[in-house]
């Protein structure tokens, strides 16, 4: 009785509000596609311009370069050079060095943090923990990196004895900072949503506590966590304003966490904004945005397919 | 509720009319920011209907603004390139220029370092990497860890063009956003060298610099800057679109003025020669 009353008016609501969702949804996807367009827009001339080839090319970008007759060729970023130099190697050894760190750094403590917060903690503590790491997120990007440069880099090199103030290691426990509560939140969250009779059975095998929490729980929540560390791992990559103050900006060829480094997001953040409007330079920043687009987007999407898989495999094993 | 909430937000926006007699955009250089900011208080004072807002950003900022048409005063511690100027031309923009104070650019090292002075020479082969230990311009067996500003500064511009004769930076220098930066980074790095204003450098070690090996070494001062034997020296500029009138005419002049170059002086910016002054006001 009741239903057909309600029927007839539902159909249109739910007719509407499924396209309004549906609408609100495209939109999203459709600002993701038209923000990588025009971005990669401008990098164009990179492709067709004769005169930026001159400068640069893509293949100018990838490859060493003798830029001066009689030198050995080399990787170098000198945009600001009598012979402007464009390589990207440098940039990407530094934003992969930056985000090493960071996910070195923030991996253990986000998961171990969320391992105690779901599984250990009273609720007590957890309702201190809890909104306390997810505080972390809410500081802004310039304020850790403030503190990296002024307290943070001067700590480390007291401790460690760096040879470089501003370095790999300094930055990327900054940009550890930032990324810490991404990962907690998500592995926390996975971790609590765990049903209950796997617990339980665990219990009732007679496993202790912390048998059930770390053979039965962990590998359960596994898909959660992944996905937790491949946001962050994205974030990593395309923080801007923390590498920019803490990393030094130096764009070196070289594998040791101790020397500065020069990230392509600092390098973009760094530039632009000198840059003349449609030289080379302008575009290869743009390339460089592009890029970091293209980067950030792979990493998704392989955190993605990792994760339905695992989860796949959880659930064959599960059933 | 409401009606008091929309009435307040009507009163501040009449206010806000009412209080905009003249706005003028200052936007530019990191090192003059300082400077502007205490001639915009200044002059408020005496002018209240006049605001000035005024903001940095690195010389190639302020100049990129200007060709945008979106300031009304680009602050520019270098002139601008041939690039910027033929694209003014192009935007049918006509940059008139007044060299406002004067700026030297200070060597500074770590207060423990022994090192005193340093040839152009051997300033050069530090910043391009051809010289990495203190040992070999007298200090102690270290190497030298190079701080500079990013590549959007007028002071890295500058200081490539004058000192390092326009060959590139040594790949290591480590490059801070802004003058106090490098500053405070010297400031705790004890084999650190860095370069910047005279006007931020406290709490470091200036180096007295020789022009070349049978000067004497200089300390950069506003005394040695003014009188130009200190050799790492600049102007420092203000950029109008067309030749200044009305309230910009009369706020740069002010600036020229007795009163301006002794604010300037007050802040350890390096004021113009009298001569120089008067020669630069707008007529």
């Amino acid at each position: 009785m009741n239903r057909l009353k309600f029927k007839p008016k539902s159909r249109v609501r739910e007719f509407l509000g499924e396209k309004l969702i549906a609408i609100n949804a495209l939109a999203a996807l459709v600002a993701i596609v038209l923000i990588f367009a025009f971005i990669f827009k401008e990098a164009i001339p990179i492709f067709t311009d004769q005169e930026i080839q001159q400068e640069a090319s893509v293949d100018k970008m990838t490859f060493k370069q003798e830029f001066y007759e009689g030198r050995d060729p080399k990787w170098s970023w000198q945009p600001n050079s009598e012979v402007p130099k464009y390589s990207i190697l440098p940039l990407l050894i530094g934003s992969l060095k930056a985000a090493l760190v960071a996910m070195l750094f923030a991996i253990p403590l986000g998961v171990g943090a969320a391992i105690f917060s779901a599984e250990f903690a009273s609720r007590r503590w957890r309702e201190i923990i809890k909104p306390a790491i997810e505080m972390l997120a809410g500081i802004p990007s310039v304020v850790l990196g403030f503190f990296a440069l002024i307290i943070l880099a001067t700590v480390m090199q007291d401790m460690f004895g760096f040879l470089f103030r501003l370095n790999a290691v300094t930055a990327g426990v900054a940009l550890g900072l930032a990324v810490i509560p991404i990962i907690f939140t998500v592995a926390e969250d996975a971790m609590t949503s765990v049903p209950s009779s796997l617990r339980d059975a665990g219990l009732a095998l007679g496993a202790n506590h912390w048998q059930v929490s770390l053979t039965v729980v962990l590998p359960a929540a596994l898909p959660g966590i992944a996905a937790g560390v491949v946001l962050g791992f994205g974030r990593a990559i395309g923080e801007t304003m923390i590498v920019l103050m803490a990393s030094g900006n130096a764009a070196i060829i070289s594998g040791s966490l101790t020397d500065s480094m020069r990230t392509i997001s600092a390098s973009i953040a760094a530039e632009l904004a000198e840059v003349v409007f449609g030289s080379a330079h302008y575009s290869v920043l743009f390339f460089l945005g592009t890029l970091l687009f293209v980067i950030t987007f792979l990493i998704n999407l392989c955190g993605e397919l990792a994760v339905t898989r695992m989860k796949q495999r959880l659930q064959g094993r599960l059933s | 509720m409401k009606k008091i909430m929309i009435c307040g937000l009507l009163l501040i926006l009449a206010a806000s009319f009412v209080m905009a007699g003249t706005t003028i955009t200052i936007k530019g250089s990191d090192t003059l920011v300082r400077l502007g900011q205490r001639w915009a208080e200044e002059y408020m004072k005496h002018n209240p209907d006049v605001v000035i807002q005024i903001s940095g950003g690195g010389s190639g900022t302020g100049i990129a603004a200007l060709l945008n048409g979106t300031t009304d005063i680009c602050e520019a511690s270098r002139d601008m390139k041939e690039k910027e100027y033929k694209l003014a031309e192009d935007k049918g923009i006509k940059p008139y220029r007044v060299s406002v104070a004067l700026d030297g650019i200070a060597v500074f090292f770590n207060e423990a370092n022994p090192v005193e002075k340093l040839s152009f020479a051997q300033l050069k082969g530090i910043y391009t990497g051809a010289i990495m230990n203190w040992k070999e311009v007298g200090g102690e067996d270290a190497r030298i860890i190079l701080y500079g500003r990013e590549n959007n500064s007028g002071t890295y511009a500058f200081f490539k063009k004058k000192v390092l004769n326009k060959e590139d930076y040594n790949e290591y220098t480590q490059t801070l956003p802004g003058t106090a930066a490098v500053v405070n980074a010297v400031s705790k790095d004890k084999n650190g060298i860095g370069y910047g204003g005279l006007a931020w450098a406290k709490g470091v070690k200036f180096a007295g610099v020789m022009a070349n090996d049978t000067t004497e070494a200089v300390l950069p001062s506003v005394e040695t800057v003014s009188n130009g034997t200190y050799p790492i020296s600049r102007e420092l500029y203000w950029f109008f679109n067309g030749k200044p009138t009305g309230e910009l005419k009369k706020l740069v002049n002010w600036a020229l003025s007795k009163e301006g170059q002794k604010i300037a002086e007050e802040i350890d910016y390096v004021p113009l020669s009298k001569e120089g002054a008067l020669a630069n006001t707008v007529k």
